[in-house]
């Protein structure tokens, strides 16, 4: 990878900098006799610590703007790393397949497991196909339809979250996305299989929610989870949708507010300066993190199954009783 | 260049203080003016145009259940500030002035009562309280209206009215929806009914989960109901709106909506839709 072109984020300049020196060392110690071996580690050294430095006390702004990074792995980057034999089931047997939702069946090492995620674009033309995945209805209901699958046939079910929201659209509308996501969020609270969910990007507000009601329920250390785009609460709250770093400051999405909170169960490492820069070892953490939970999930009878999925999502939210307290 | 120039038209300036605010009030559809004491008596609905203003939430409660059959629940939930929000005004501040300007604490009214004798849970939203924003406070008194139709095997009623989820809540807010959403899950399964009545404007968070849900929807006439919000979808997609986008009339063709029903009508269909799918309250066989 060109390391160099991957430190484009504002924060990264530092790094970029770095690199820059380091890369002109490089090419005069090439061509000249001077020996610059220990000049060039001194650099390598610097980036590294550079990088612990800004990577370790990223704001929830900063760690937006890696989620949306345009390298950033996407699910069928997962997919190809997490599970074998994955075969792409397509459609929602209503209207037509919705390409910004992939899924199917596919192994975890031996076990079937039904595998479904929200699919952005690697460049304009994929962007357009995905477009920049954002869900239309069908790719919802082509969701349910896997899940119900995963349940007739006892199959455990991960689903990857990565979109900035279900799209708002004509088409969308005409054929009523409120009440597609409505239906899945009703319907998986009641599926007998395990479901897991892991935000692996962006979790972005109901068009997230309608494929994340699971037992468990996950983040990539990069990503966030919120009820809207920081953009567009700044727009509505501030006027100016430069005030996002605000909003995403105000709304308390950072991995740790959102453990705090109850909205998610564990908090996936990604490698030093974000998923993108690892595919690999991103997948590798993934992959150890679902193994882990159906085991745990797995051990559940069907019925505790579902009596504590619902009181995981009965518990949410934080208000007070005045007629208990009295 | 003067042929075709502007029209001069002489403008008449009514100041806005010569229009006593509490008296009248202006109709949207056809700019009639009309009595206030007479769009009370009428539950808010303009007699000539059909116009219907919101409705607070208690006066759709007497308008919906035989009177003095209402007995409210759950009045002592009340929100708090988790995220300690604070944007340009914080977050309690703002519950304070719409508790103040409502004289209800929260968006949602819950309780039970009966239609034609016939008992129901119902849940009502105000949409004069922060637009009827869905936070935590709202999505327990909902789910706990559900529940109460659960223990008493009655049917329950949810009255929508949102501009979507509060912001001021974060990520807990989105929550509710699924709090909602499972809650009706159980209703389902035990066969006891759901109607979900959406009123003006119905949007986002709240038509993506429970309002979305009913075994019968009905929509009041010329409600705004969808999902994303109109200008939002314009700047998304740069076209022009289908004529009638988004309404009630609009999702009764398209199939969402069940049926449109003026508010004078409502309590009367609502007790013939309960005589028809609220009588048989007994749980389905068991089979495991």
């Amino acid at each position: 990878m060109d390391e160099e072109s991957t430190y484009t984020l504002e924060f990264e300049k530092p790094l970029r900098e770095l690199q820059k020196q380091l890369d002109t060392l490089q090419s005069v110690s090439k061509v000249s006799d001077v020996d610059s071996a220990k000049e060039i580690q001194a650099i390598e050294e610097k980036i590294q610590a550079k990088k612990v430095e800004i990577y370790s006390k990223l704001t929830p702004w900063q760690r937006v703007q890696l989620s949306r990074h345009p390298k950033r792995p996407y699910s069928l980057d997962y997919f190809e790393r997490i599970f074998s034999d994955f075969n792409e089931l397509h459609g929602d047997r209503r209207y037509k397949d919705d390409a910004a939702i992939v899924g199917g069946p596919a192994f975890l090492d031996e076990a079937p497991v039904m595998v479904i995620g929200q699919q952005k674009g690697r460049n304009t033309k994929d962007n357009l196909k995905r477009n920049f995945g954002c869900p239309h209805p069908e790719g919802y209901r082509k969701a349910m339809r896997l899940m119900e699958m995963a349940e007739r046939f006892n199959l455990p079910i991960v689903t990857l979250i990565d979109t900035p929201g279900a799209y708002p659209g004509i088409g969308a509308e005409e054929r009523h996305v409120a009440e597609a996501i409505a239906v899945n969020i009703r319907d998986m609270s009641t599926l007998s299989v395990p479901i897991i969910s892991i935000i692996i990007g962006e979790g972005g507000s109901g068009g997230a929610l309608g494929m994340a009601v699971a037992d468990e329920v996950m983040i990539l250390e990069n990503g966030y989870y919120s009820v809207i785009s920081p953009e567009g609460c700044a727009a509505i709250l501030w006027k100016d949708r430069a005030a996002a770093p605000k909003a995403a400051d105000a709304l308390r999405f950072s991995p740790a507010d959102l453990i705090g909170f109850g909205v998610v169960d564990q908090i996936i490492e990604e490698p030093v300066g974000g998923a993108h820069r690892n595919y690999d070892q991103a997948a590798k953490n993934m992959k150890s993190s679902i193994k882990d939970a159906l085991k745990r999930l797995n051990k559940k009878s069907q019925k505790k199954l579902l009596d504590d999925r619902y009181a995981r999502f009965r518990k949410l939210g934080v208000f007070e009783d005045q007629a208990a307290v009295s | 260049m003067a042929l075709f120039g502007k029209p001069q038209y002489s403008t008449v300036t009514v100041k806005k203080k010569d229009i006593p605010k509490d008296l009248w009030t202006k109709c949207p559809k056809t700019g009639e003016i009309i009595y206030n004491r007479v769009l009370k008596e009428n539950l808010m609905v303009v007699p000539n145009s059909g116009y219907h203003f919101p409705l607070d939430a208690r006066a759709r409660i007497e308008s919906l259940l035989d009177a003095e059959s209402f007995a409210e629940t759950d009045s002592g939930i009340h929100s708090l500030d988790p995220l300690s929000f604070n944007a340009t005004a914080s977050y309690p501040q703002k519950l304070k002035a719409n508790q103040k300007k409502t004289n209800e604490t929260d968006t949602v009214i819950s309780g039970t009562g009966t239609i034609s004798g016939q008992p129901v849970s119902i849940a009502v939203m105000d949409f004069r309280f922060m637009a009827a924003s869905l936070g935590s406070a709202a999505g327990e008194r909902i789910t706990r209206a559900i529940e109460r139709g659960l223990e008493q095997k009655c049917p329950v009623i949810i009255v929508s009215a949102s501009g979507g989820a509060r912001m001021q809540e974060g990520i807990l807010s989105l929550m509710q929806m699924a709090k909602t959403s499972a809650a009706l899950a159980r209703l389902s399964q035990a066969g006891l009914p759901y109607i979900s009545i959406l009123t003006n404007p119905t949007m986002a968070g709240v038509m993506a989960s429970f309002a979305s849900l009913g075994d019968v929807i009905i929509a009041e006439p010329e409600a705004l109901i969808g999902f994303a919000g109109p200008r939002v979808i314009k700047e998304t997609t740069q076209q022009d709106l289908p004529s009638g986008f988004q309404t009630s009339e609009f999702l009764l063709d398209r199939g969402l909506v069940d049926m449109i029903i003026p508010r004078a009508e409502m309590r009367d269909r609502l007790s013939i839709l309960l005589q028809a799918f609220g009588k048989n309250t007994a749980s389905p066989g068991e089979d495991d």
